[in-house]
């Protein structure tokens, strides 16, 4: 027996049902990691969600503390290990903005082109992944296994597979090899036919639609009063990407690529694709358009990779500056955020004018889309928890670093 | 089967006939069971196998492909033989008993409903004239199992998985229970045997072609099995991505792969029902073993061979309806439990409903089916009467009273 409650977190003692709290990890199939959230259930409903973190924490911000700033490089690629090279990039831009290098031709457009690989491997994790919580097991193996192709072209490129060190200060630790162009352009080809298998099997199934559609609608403003960022936010439909709009340093890297902001304005995406098209039931700000967002970046980053492909190989230039190991760094402080696959990502770094930062600290994406679990699990159903989390597509790595 | 051992025992062993008759009994019901208990086991080895590897085919992969040779096949043995090696574990706070005792109640409600299925003319565990209502009846009670682990668990996403299974079931029973009349009342009797030699012949003595209703009736019943048997993308009570692992989270080893059987069980038993109640049971698409002669009234050897290709002939059927549901797991996301009760109550039930009025209405006035209101010859010579004929037909002893 339910009763008319304004809040309900307040259940009346004439109520005759128990609420129960539930355990929903750290230990659990669909938290992405090592999430732990305390579930206040009266039977399917719940209503209330409290996130708990911090079980992956490794003290990276106090280990970078410790070590020269390119000696940190691997400790990035461990906070989102899903975007190890977006992680780099951020690091080695803010290093370079305190050290105030100029950067060749050649090597910007490299970090462009491993960038937004990057990117459609850690966004079709996120696909594959959000299918798992829904309960379908194979979009997650078919986005696995261009996954791995993806993977092969880093292992190409710099050795490692999953935390890669490839972008540093001043470039990246070395060039792509021969024939390396080729192989990508052969993967991207084949690329859009497996994406139209996701949209049949997710994106414009009908049960897909019914879990997701009108569930856990972010407005546009929650998002931004959450400090939300990334596909969350832009599935809210708010124009923001920091490829555009953000600091000087990180937008030339794009500087005259053609690419429009993923988001929707007057009812539309930008698009000039065969996409699906939106249900009529969609929200703005709902589970369907994060994931929505997320697909059609993808087939983004796959224009800008071609883009930055035909500008690479007719660039000046080296891959990157001439290395001076344990550089002084000059006294003073910046901060510089990157658009990752899951958001806004911002190091910090103070320096003393040693060798070793003084302070380092980072801003995670996933931290600010986490919080927000909280206001839109209020008074869903339990099998929409596990809906509602994935389509925020956390990494617990990067939020307790 | 009793009366052979009786009078075997009478006449070899000597023993009297007041031992001899209860003895024959027991021999001939082990032997059923044993055989049953083969059906079920050899049967829920192959389509966990099978699933494996339709699951590896549609994901890219290629399944087991080591245990037995190239195929794997043996693959599920030694699945069987890791889960009994494996610790008995109990939880603490668990009731010792209702957690013991769930994994046998669903196991045996699934088994026990074997024992009137039947596989060809004659070859059945126990005839019974009311058959399908017995499966049914019995199949309902797989769900006690399920409460009981979910509840005797201890752990709250068990308990979450039980309610869910207690929920679902009870729902999908009614448009299950309304799609099998259906094809009952166009047999006019609940003998399974019955109704599957009626629908001897060409295909288009089946009774899923009988009439359009009969034609949807078949969707909604298979979509109602699927429910009931807890599978994809009804399978609400085990969700593993949102309730760990349902009502079966705190179960390892050997009562946990009680179970898996009793879900395998109950899927291909699902599957066999289907094919006996739409899909003509074990005569094929065109009656090649009568074409050929190749029953009781050409030999005792005759009719057995010709048994043993209708038993072949249903359980290709059946496997065909458990590779559909295999394929749909594999597809397709799973629904939300407001979702599941919803198509139930507000599809499946009033689809069915509608169905079972014009059924009745068809077989009313037009008794012969679509086929032979169009008038199409059967080779064989096979007619289809009006109900009470049929019912006539099938129960000799009511005839011979008349």
């Amino acid at each position: 027996m339910s009763t008319d409650v304004d809040d309900p977190r307040i259940v009346e003692f004439d109520v005759r049902t128990d609420e129960m709290l539930v355990n929903m990890g750290p230990q659990h199939p669909s938290t992405h990691g090592v999430l732990r959230l305390v579930l206040r259930t009266d039977g399917e409903i719940v209503s209330e969600v409290t996130p708990h973190i911090g079980y992956l924490h490794r003290c990276a911000e106090k280990i970078g503390e410790n070590l020269t700033p390119r000696q940190w490089i691997p400790y990035t690629d461990r906070m989102d290990y899903l975007a190890g090279m977006n992680m780099n990039l951020g690091w080695s831009l803010t290093v370079e903005k305190l050290l105030n290098y100029e950067l060749p031709e050649k090597a910007r457009h490299l970090r462009v082109i491993i960038a937004e690989l990057n990117r459609i491997a850690s966004h079709f994790v996120g696909m594959g992944a959000y299918g798992l919580d829904l309960g379908t097991f194979s979009p997650f193996l078919y986005a696995f296994r261009e996954r791995e192709k993806i993977l092969d072209l880093f292992e190409d490129a710099c050795g490692a597979r999953l935390t890669y060190s490839y972008i540093t200060p001043g470039g990246a630790t070395d060039d792509l090899p021969a024939g390396w162009l080729k192989k990508c352009e052969t993967f991207l080809d084949q690329l859009l036919a497996v994406i139209d298998e996701c949209h049949t099997l997710l994106t414009t199934n009908e049960i897909f639609i019914r879990r997701t559609v009108n569930v856990g609608v972010l407005s546009p403003e929650m998002a931004i009063n959450y400090g939300c960022t990334g596909p969350v936010l832009r599935g809210s439909g708010v124009d923001h990407d920091l490829r555009r709009d953000g600091e000087e340093r990180y937008t030339e890297m794009y500087d005259g690529y053609a690419f429009e902001v993923i988001c929707e304005t007057d009812g539309h995406y930008p698009s000039d694709h065969d996409y699906p098209p939106v249900p009529e039931s969609a929200v703005l700000g709902d589970c369907w358009h994060r994931f929505y967002v997320r697909m059609l970046e993808v087939i983004q980053a796959m224009d800008l990779i071609r883009q930055a492909m035909d500008r690479y190989s007719t660039a000046e230039g080296d891959y990157g500056v001439p290395i001076k190991l344990f550089e002084k760094l000059p006294k003073g402080e910046v901060y510089l955020e990157t658009e990752c696959p899951r958001g806004q990502m911002g190091f910090y770094l103070v320096s003393d004018g040693t060798s070793i930062p003084w302070r380092t600290r980072a801003r995670s994406s996933c931290f600010s889309n986490l919080s927000v679990t909280e206001e839109l699990c209020r008074g869903v159903l339990l099998a929409d928890v596990p809906a509602v989390v994935g389509s925020l597509d956390i990494v617990m790595g990067e939020i307790d670093r | 089967m009793a009366e052979f051992f009786t009078t075997n025992l009478i006449e070899y062993v000597s023993l009297s006939e007041a031992w001899a008759t209860p003895l024959g009994y027991i021999l001939a019901a082990m032997i059923h069971i044993a055989l049953l208990l083969n059906v079920v086991a050899v049967g829920a080895l192959g389509f966990i196998w099978l699933e494996r590897k339709v699951a590896g085919r549609i994901q890219d992969r290629l399944g087991p492909t080591r245990v037995g040779g190239r195929f794997g096949w043996l693959q599920t043995l030694a699945d069987g033989l890791k889960l009994i090696t494996k610790e008995d574990l109990m939880p603490a706070a668990a009731d010792p008993f209702l957690f013991r005792v769930a994994p046998y109640v669903a196991f045996c409600a699934s088994f026990a409903a074997y024992l009137a299925l039947p596989f060809a003319t004659g070859w059945v565990g126990q005839h019974l004239n009311v058959a399908v209502f017995f499966i049914l009846a019995v199949l309902g009670i797989e769900v006690f199992g399920v409460i009981l682990a979910g509840y005797g668990s201890a752990s709250k996403w068990s308990l979450f998985g039980a309610m869910r299974e207690a929920a679902q079931v009870v729902s999908y029973e009614v448009p299950l229970g309304l799609c099998v009349i259906v094809p009952v009342m166009i047999a006019g009797t609940m003998d399974l045997i019955a109704i599957g030699d009626m629908q001897a012949g060409m295909v288009w003595n089946w009774f899923i072609f009988h009439d359009p209703f009969t034609f949807i009736t078949f969707w909604v019943f298979f979509t109602c099995a699927t429910a009931s048997v807890n599978r994809a993308p009804f399978d609400l009570a085990e969700a593993e991505s949102e309730l760990v692992a349902g009502f079966h989270t705190e179960y390892s080893g050997l009562r946990w792969s009680f179970f898996f059987m009793a879900e395998y069980g109950s899927m291909f038993l699902v599957s066999v029902l289907a094919a006996i109640l739409f899909f003509g049971g074990w005569n094929g698409p065109i009656p090649i073993t009568e074409i050929i002669g190749l029953n009781e009234t050409n030999g005792a050897l005759a009719g057995y061979v010709g048994n043993l290709l209708g038993m072949t002939n249903l359980i290709i059927k059946a496997s065909l309806g458990v590779t559909v549901m295999i394929w749909v797991r594999w597809s397709f996301p799973r629904l939300r439990i407001d979702q599941v009760i919803t198509t139930c109550l507000k599809y499946c039930t009033p689809i069915a409903a509608m169905m079972f009025l014009g059924a009745a209405l068809w077989i009313l006035y037009l008794p012969g089916g679509l086929w032979a209101t169009l008038r199409l010859s059967d080779p064989l010579g096979h007619t289809r009467e009006a109900a009470p004929d049929q019912q006539a037909a099938a129960m000799p002893a009511d005839g011979e009273r008349e």
